[in-house]
Order: C-alpha cells, then sequence, then structure tokens
C-alpha cells in the first residue's frame, strides 16, 4: 500500500465545485505528477467544510493547514511552495477581521471556534467516495454493536435515553418515533429518510448527504433493525444530482462489503435502500405527502391521524427521520447517549446545524450545540452584518418560521424558545437581514413561495395563501390600507388554524411575525406610502442634493431612461416621471449628492 | 473485496483503513511526532528523498500511527545532509546527519517506536544548543 | 372493539373505537356543516379528502382545529363544535371558496340545488371580504354526456373518489398545483378523449355545476354535442 506523507483535502460541495474546486484538483493533481511526487501526496476531495463564503476550500494534512478562496492556478504554489519545500502559502490563510494575523489552523478560525460537529463530523475529513475512509472514522461499528450486542428495544432505548429529535423541524423525540412504529405489528415495515430539503437558502442535508453518506446509510440500517424494517427508502430531491451520485456509490459499496444487504454480520438481519427521487414540491417534505409521492402518487399529504408510524408506506408502518437526525445516530451508540445529552440544553439536547445566509460575513454552514444564542452564531461565527451595517432581523424555520429581532438575539436557542418568540427552528435556515430589507417585502417573499408551493388540497392554503400574498402585493404597490392590515391577521390565524398540513399551518408566520415586531413599517407603507428601506419601488424616489451635486454628469450619463437632466457643473434633477428607480445614479454617485427616500 | 461475515472483519478494515486517516485525525493532536526532512537542494542532493521514502516505509511497516513526515528546508547543516530532526513530546528535539536509508529506518524502529536515541547519529542534541 | 367516550359541546357519548368526530356528533344531533365530506354507505366508500377545511372544530389540547370528517375520537376528548373561533374559521374558508367562485347562481345549473350555495347561507354569508384573481379555465364541452366547468370546482375531490374507488376507472386526478390546482383527466384530455365510460356518477356526486349533464333541450344543436342518439 502507498505511504503518503501528505493529503491536500479539498472540498467538493456543490458551493466550492460552483467555484472551480474540481479544477483545481485537476490542476493539484497535474503539478504533483509534474514534481514526480505522486507516491507522497494524495489528493482527496471531501464533503462540504461549511465555510463556503470562503471557499473553494483546501486543507493540508498532517500539517493542519488551512487554506481559503484557493484558485485553480493557485496550485503550481502550493506543490511547489508547501507540499515541497514545507513552507504555507501566507496569502491563502485566513485573515482574522479584527488583528489582521494570518491563522492558519482551521480550529483557530473564529468561525470554527463555537462550532461542536456530530452530524457534520466527517465533512471535510473523509473522502466520501471510499467506505474505507468511513469506516476508518469508526463507519458501521455502530451497527455493529447494535446488531451484535443489543435488541431492538435497547437500541430504542438508547435513542430515547439520548434525547435526540427530530432535526427535520418538528423536535419529535427520534426514539419514540421508533417505538410507536415498532409497537405496530406488520409483515413488512419501511424505514424513510427523508432529504426533501427545500427551504430557500438550506443546504444541510445536501451537504451531509454529499460529504458523508454513509453515515445516514448506516443509521438507517439501525433504525430498520430496532423496528424490525427490512427496507429503507431515501426520499431525495432530483435537484441535488452529486448527493444522489455520492448515495448512489456509497450504497454499492455498502453492498459490496454487505454491510446493506441480506445476512449482515451473520445476524440474519437484512436490509436494503433504495433512492427515490422528489420533483422539487417543497411540500414532499411532510412527511405524508413525502409518502404519497414515494408511492409515485401526487404528492399531496393526507390528514393525520393515521400517522405514517401506523400507516405509511403501502399502507404499512414507516418511519420517516430527517437526514440531519439520522446523521446524529451512530456517534450516539458509540460514545453514548449520555454523552450526547451533556450537549446542548436539557430539553433539546445535541447540536444543530444551520445553514447561515443573507446579510451575513461568513456565509456557511454551521453546526452549534443546542442553547447558543443567536448572537453568537451571527456575530462570532457569522462575523456580523456585511459591510458594517445595522443587523435588524433573522428569519429561521424559513417559510414557516419567523423573523427575530435584536430584542431577541440573546435567546437561547431550542426548538420550545424559537417558538415561544413566533419563529421555529425547522430545518435550520437561517437568513440575516439588515437595514436595507423590507420587512414587508420579505413576507411578500415567503408568502410567494409558500403559494406557489402550496400543492392545492385545502381550501385555507390553496386560496388564502394567495389572497394574502395579493394584499402585501397591494401594500407593496402603495395601494394598501389599514384595513389590510387587520384582514392580513385574520386570514393569517384561519390558515394557520384550519390547513390540512404543516405548510399552511406555518406559511402565515412569516407575515404575521412581521406584522407584530415591524408594524411600523407596515403602517409607514399604508399611511406613508413610503417604504422606510427603499426597496418597494412605488415607494420611495431618488433625489439629487442641489447642495451637494457638482455637476460631474456622471449620474446623467449612465441612467438608462434617460430621465436626469442639467448642465456640466450645474445642479441636475431627476424626472420623477420617468425614473424607473433602477438605482444606477445612486450607486454612481462620488458625492453622496443623491438620496434614496 | 468479499463481504464481511463478521464484526471482526470489519475492524480489520479499519485497522487497515486508519493509516489513511492518522495523518489527518492525529493533525490536531498534541503529542504526535514530527519527523521534519531537509530537503532543500543540498539534501535532496545527497538523497533526502530515498531516505524519506524509506523513513515512510518503515512507518507504515511498523505500523505507527502519530507521526507526520514533513519537508522542510535547508537547516544550515549541508555538511550532513541529509538531515534529519525528530520532535517528540516529552523528548528534546534531536536531529541526525547523514541519514541515509538505512539509518532512516533505524531512527523509526529505535527513535520513534522504542524510545531509543542513535546516540553516533546524532549532531546535535537539539537546536537550543546549536546556537 | 371498545367503546370510547367523548364530549361534545358538553355532551358526552360512548362510540366504537374508529367514529369520527363527525359521525359522533350526528348521534348526539349535533350538526357540523360539512362540503367535502360524502359518505357512500351502501358502498362502503368516504370522501375522506378533508380539504374543504369548513367541518373544522376545536378539540381541547390540540393547537389547531381538526376535520371533524376526517378525525376519528379518542377516549376522553372533548369537542367543540361551536364556538366562535369555529364559526369564524369556517365562516372565512367558505368566503375564501367563494372569493374564487362566479357569482352567476340565478342562472347556473345548480341554482337552490348547490351544496356551496346552501352552505353559503347557513353560515349566513352576505359579502365576500376578499378579492381577487380568479381561476378560469376552458370550459370542456367536448363529450356529449358529460360537461366540465373547472370554474366552478372546489375541489372536494368527490368525481375523484366516485371515479376512481367506486368505479374503478379511474378518469380523474388533480393536476397543477396550489391556486392553479384542477381536477382533470389523464393528461388534461377532453372528455372525449379520456378513457370515461360516462356513467355519469361523478355528476351526481359533484357539490356544484362543476360537472353537470348534457341537457339536450338545452344545449342541443350546440355544434359538437349534436343528438343524444
Amino acid at each position: 500500500m502507498s505511504n503518503f506523507r501528505m493529503h491536500l483535502l479539498v472540498c467538493g460541495g456543490t458551493g466550492c465545485t460552483a467555484s472551480d474546486s474540481l479544477e483545481l484538483v485537476k490542476m493539484l493533481k497535474e503539478s504533483i505528477k509534474k514534481h514526480e511526487i505522486t507516491n507522497e501526496v494524495e489528493v482527496v476531495v471531501t464533503g462540504c467544510f461549511g465555510f463556503c463564503e470562503k471557499g473553494p476550500i483546501l486543507k493540508v494534512y498532517p500539517d493542519n493547514v488551512f487554506y481559503i478562496t484557493v484558485k485553480p492556478e493557485d496550485a503550481e504554489e502550493i506543490i511547489t511552495e508547501h507540499v515541497i519545500k514545507g513552507r504555507k502559502v501566507e496569502r491563502l490563510l485566513y485573515v482574522e477581521p479584527n488583528t489582521k494575523k494570518r491563522l492558519e489552523g482551521q480550529k483557530s478560525i473564529p468561525f470554527y471556534k463555537k462550532q461542536i460537529r456530530i452530524a457534520l463530523r466527517n465533512c471535510g475529513f473523509i473522502n466520501p467516495e471510499d467506505i474505507n475512509e468511513y469506516i476508518a472514522a469508526d463507519g458501521y461499528q455502530a451497527l455493529a454493536k447494535c446488531l451484535t450486542e443489543m435488541s431492538p428495544d435497547e437500541v430504542i432505548d438508547t435513542v430515547v435515553q439520548s434525547g435526540l429529535r427530530g432535526r427535520g423541524g418538528g423536535g419529535y423525540p427520534t426514539g419514540l418515533k421508533w417505538k410507536y412504529t415498532r409497537q405496530n405489528q406488520s409483515d413488512e415495515k419501511y424505514i424513510i429518510c427523508n432529504a426533501d430539503e427545500g427551504d430557500p437558502g438550506a443546504f444541510m442535508d445536501r451537504s451531509i448527504l454529499e460529504g458523508d453518506p454513509h453515515s445516514v446509510l448506516e443509521a438507517m440500517a439501525i433504525a430498520g433493525y430496532a423496528i424490525g424494517a427490512q427496507y429503507g427508502y431515501i426520499y431525495i430531491r432530483a435537484e441535488y444530482p452529486l448527493a444522489i451520485s455520492r448515495l448512489e456509490i456509497a450504497i454499492k459499496q455498502a453492498r459490496k462489503l454487505g454491510l446493506l444487504g441480506e445476512d449482515i454480520f451473520s445476524t440474519g438481519f437484512n436490509f436494503n435502500i433504495g433512492l427515490r427521487y422528489g420533483a422539487g414540491a417543497f411540500v414532499c417534505g411532510e412527511e405524508t405527502a413525502l409518502i404519497h409521492s414515494v408511492e409515485g402518487k401526487r404528492g399531496e399529504p393526507s390528514s393525520k391521524p393515521p400517522f405514517p408510524a401506523q400507516r405509511g408506506v403501502w399502507d404499512k408502518p414507516s418511519c420517516v427521520n430527517n437526514v440531519e437526525t439520522f446523521a446524529n445516530i451512530p456517534p450516539i451508540f458509540l460514545k453514548g447517549p449520555a454523552w450526547f445529552k451533556k450537549i446542548g440544553t436539557e430539553k433539546s439536547p445535541g447540536t444543530k446545524v444551520f445553514a447561515l445566509a443573507g446579510k451575513v460575513n461568513n456565509v456557511g454552514l454551521v453546526e452549534v450545540p443546542m442553547g447558543i444564542t443567536l448572537r453568537e452564531v451571527i456575530f462570532d461565527i457569522g462575523g456580523g452584518i456585511k459591510n458594517n451595517k445595522r443587523f435588524k432581523a433573522v428569519q429561521t424555520g424559513g417559510p414557516s418560521g419567523g423573523c427575530i429581532t435584536s430584542e431577541n438575539l440573546d435567546i437561547p436557542i431550542d426548538y420550545e424558545s424559537l417558538s415561544s418568540i413566533g419563529s421555529m427552528m425547522g430545518s435550520g435556515g437561517m437568513i440575516v437581514m439588515d437595514e436595507d430589507n423590507c420587512m414587508v417585502d420579505i413576507a411578500k417573499f415567503y408568502i410567494e413561495f409558500t403559494k406557489d408551493e402550496s400543492c392545492g388540497k385545502c381550501t385555507p392554503c390553496r386560496i388564502g395563501n394567495t389572497r394574502m400574498l395579493e394584499i402585501l402585493e397591494k401594500i407593496t404597490k402603495g395601494n394598501g390600507t389599514e384595513q389590510d392590515l387587520k384582514d392580513l391577521v385574520e386570514l393569517g390565524d384561519v390558515i394557520k388554524d384550519t390547513s390540512l398540513c404543516g405548510l399552511g399551518q406555518t406559511s402565515p408566520n412569516p407575515v404575521l411575525s412581521t406584522l407584530h415586531y415591524f408594524q411600523d413599517e407596515y403602517l409607514a407603507h399604508v399611511r406613508d406610502k413610503h417604504c422606510p428601506a427603499g426597496v418597494c419601488q412605488a415607494l420611495f424616489s431618488f433625489r439629487i442634493l442641489p447642495e451637494k451635486c457638482v455637476g460631474c454628469t456622471a449620474c446623467a450619463r449612465i441612467c438608462p431612461a434617460h430621465c436626469i437632466e442639467g448642465e456640466r457643473k450645474k445642479v441636475h434633477v431627476i424626472d420623477q416621471s420617468r425614473c424607473i428607480k433602477c438605482g444606477a445614479c445612486y450607486n454612481t454617485c462620488k458625492f453622496n449628492a443623491i438620496e434614496k427616500g | 473485496m468479499a463481504k464481511l461475515k463478521t464484526v471482526e472483519e470489519l475492524k480489520k478494515i479499519r485497522q487497515a483503513a486508519l493509516n489513511q486517516l492518522d495523518l489527518r485525525s492525529t493533525a490536531e493532536s498534541e503529542d504526535k511526532v514530527l519527523v521534519r526532512v531537509g530537503m532543500a537542494t543540498c539534501g535532496i542532493a545527497n538523497g533526502a528523498r530515498t531516505t524519506m521514502k524509506a523513513i515512510l516505509d518503515e512507518i507504515a511497516k511498523q505500523g505507527l500511527a502519530n507521526v507526520s513526515v514533513t519537508q522542510t528546508g535547508c537547516i544550515g547543516y549541508c555538511a550532513q545532509e541529509p538531515v534529519v530532526e525528530v520532535v517528540s513530546k516529552g523528548m528534546p528535539s534531536v536531529l541526525y546527519g547523514k541519514v541515509d536509508e538505512n539509518r532512516g529506518r533505524e531512527i523509526v524502529i529505535e527513535h520513534i517506536k522504542n524510545g531509543r536515541l542513535l546516540q553516533n547519529a546524532i549532531i546535535n542534541k537539539s537546536f537550543e544548543n546549536m546556537e | 372493539m371498545g367503546l370510547i367516550n367523548v364530549t361534545i359541546n358538553n355532551q358526552t357519548i360512548a362510540v366504537e373505537e374508529g367514529t369520527t368526530i363527525l359521525e359522533a356528533a350526528k348521534k348526539l344531533d349535533i350538526r357540523i356543516p360539512t362540503l367535502c365530506y360524502l359518505n357512500l354507505e351502501h358502498v362502503k366508500t368516504v370522501n375522506g379528502s378533508a380539504s374543504c377545511r369548513v367541518c373544522v372544530v376545536e378539540i381541547e389540547g390540540r393547537r389547531n382545529l381538526a376535520p371533524s370528517c376526517a378525525t376519528p375520537v379518542s377516549e376522553g376528548m372533548v369537542v367543540r363544535t361551536n364556538t366562535l373561533r369555529c364559526i369564524k374559521a369556517r365562516r372565512l374558508v367558505v368566503e375564501l371558496l367563494l372569493s374564487n367562485h362566479p357569482t352567476d347562481c340565478l342562472i347556473c345549473e345548480k341554482n337552490l340545488n348547490c351544496e356551496l350555495q346552501s352552505l353559503a347561507a347557513e353560515l349566513d354569508i352576505r359579502r365576500i371580504k376578499f378579492h381577487g384573481v380568479r381561476a378560469t379555465h376552458e370550459k370542456d364541452i367536448s363529450s356529449k354526456a358529460i360537461i366540465r366547468n373547472m370554474d366552478k370546482c372546489i375541489l372536494c375531490r368527490r368525481c375523484e373518489t366516485m371515479c376512481n374507488e367506486v368505479q374503478t376507472v379511474h378518469v380523474y386526478s388533480a393536476v397543477n398545483r396550489g391556486f392553479d390546482t384542477f381536477i382533470a383527466p389523464a393528461l388534461n384530455l377532453p372528455m372525449d378523449k379520456s378513457i370515461c365510460t360516462f356513467c355519469g356518477q361523478c355528476v351526481s356526486v359533484c357539490p356544484t355545476a362543476a360537472l353537470t349533464v348534457v341537457n339536450e333541450a338545452r344545449d342541443g344543436g350546440h355544434g359538437k354535442n349534436g343528438s343524444c342518439s
């Protein structure tokens, strides 16, 4: 076997791939070949490191050096300087924004400091396409332990004791779900992995599947043993081609080693896994809709009860768990439920992966212990708001969640606390908004999303969300009234109260929570016909301040509507009737002479 | 690869694959042994690459975890090349001179594995008293 | 099967396991308005889509209102069918349906025979608060027997249940999603090109005038329809 002295780990997640990391891999390999060190250095493509803001990421082992924003053309320098001469390429190291110091280790970077990685433990550490690496990282040991040393009831007890709760959003205790599915007698049962991640901006499930597919397969087999199922489905969005291909490879490798298939570890336990592709309907993340879709039917939810644990796929008892939930399972068995329970809070043990997005400096994937505050996530890990703007709100739980304002930033994150302030954990999307975001516009964006994603089965969701969107459109166009605000609340309350599934039951949350926390902004829209953030085009205008305008003509030249007039060195004027409010003049003016408002 | 029949077989695969990951999992560890091979022009000219390969090979043969081998530039002892420095916790940093293939293997077995210094090959006990 | 005690509007009754709230309420002579619900006892088929959300009731200890037609009773369940919260929700749901429904009741085929119309009257709906876009579909007059007017469809899914589960012909299913959802034969084919056998059972269960039969006296000479031989 080969004895590499050095491993170059390059992120092969979707984010870094999009910024050319695979080309970087190619260049590295070429350079290694050129310098005849192919026997010494190995290039490994891994899953997501989470620090997508600074991708592509390249990590050098054993030196433990973490390079960021590495371009394909940097490959040669990394090989000749670092790999051959042992000198770090300083310019590719992370620069600590406060001290301006270059940091070389991954753990020393503030983005990683407060993170605890359980679900993402192998992402960015192993090669997801090599089962041996997963096995070396203690892979399939938990399955071996469950099958050979524990009874199904003991397996379930362990999960119950750990206190693990569903990471897909609902927060239902995983152990109890397994227990109920086990209790329902049937000749056939099914394990389903919900990989239909649909929240705008969320990508934790994708990253786990891309970076550590075996951990999900192993956990599904454990769950199958626990509830008495021999078959599992992974319901995954067809829009995740990389995750799908990694899963296919992983399933093939696991089958080859007999870790999936018949008579696993000679215990008589059989378990197989098949993939089912979703066509990108958000509602199919709802478990009953997902089950119908797996069966090849229209992806529509149905009334519960019967719950999937009673009647799921093909009318057989089924257990639906989310990707991240599964990824937590193997470590719970290897390190014990007590270890898991010690992390996080009493009611919500463990960690949660969040997809940090929006107006935050370090966009990416973070795994933090429950109980951490939003402030720590956004300001310490996320590095604060972009361009030193003022923090306005953070939306958790995606289109089902609500906005959280600065007054609640110090609340420890767990399922209950987020619900108590009108939002929810959801699957872990976290979208940060700054002073330039209009909250009415944000609410409109989310309702537009849920309106599009409504399956159309029940009346309140189908027609109600459409009516809400219409009212919000009316408001953002300057035709809203105060009665409209009351109507939004009335509609929102009834849609939540009467909708058939979780989609409709939560879809008004972004509207209701912004109405609650940002009433002034709504009132400004309907009373003063003014959008304070300057987002709703009908409700703001650009004006040239005569005292600041020097008559440089830059604005007049860039205006695509040719609606700015004025002679050289004289004050310019915008013809409001023709202005299309594109903001080109505003961005061009070097003298801050154009005011938006 | 054949199908696994027992947990023991899984453990075997794990053991075999561990080498591969050791390089990474021990990167953050405090008590790993660091082997630096001087690989500047002088070192390479004197066969440092062969030495390094031998060291890597011997580490794998002995099944040693927690050892990382890195290249370094000219230490300044060109007359003694190839030069290899071994840093391990609880022991002073040791600099060996004229390390050929055999001496490289010896360093791995005696110094790293058995904790005995190769007195005859040491050029200086440590960098501190070199200066 | 065991008996289960349930309290509805302060009256307690013991019913068989598996009974829905709606059925239990019926035994107590408590009327809960329904729309999509349809129980074809003689063929043992229930339209269980629970999609209209008109029959919602309040259950103690539950966060949301529950559809009484699809919620089985459980021991000790306490239900209220006539609270302000239920009535307001019910009314708003019907208002929403009406906001996406043609208002040509006077000249509608189902005038005085329309379940949506009687429900609106029962709930005393005298104005429609929300106005907005209305779904419009081309009327399907291709067949000699059944006219499909999806503008009047309230997506109760009764026709689907009847066609697929009772008659097992499988003509109808939902097409598109959200506000654009409508019921159509496969590939949205016109009725005369579909596999429909024109048994007419879907028409008989349709609560509105979304599915009606061709009336020769009225529609005769109507080009394609011709005469019914």
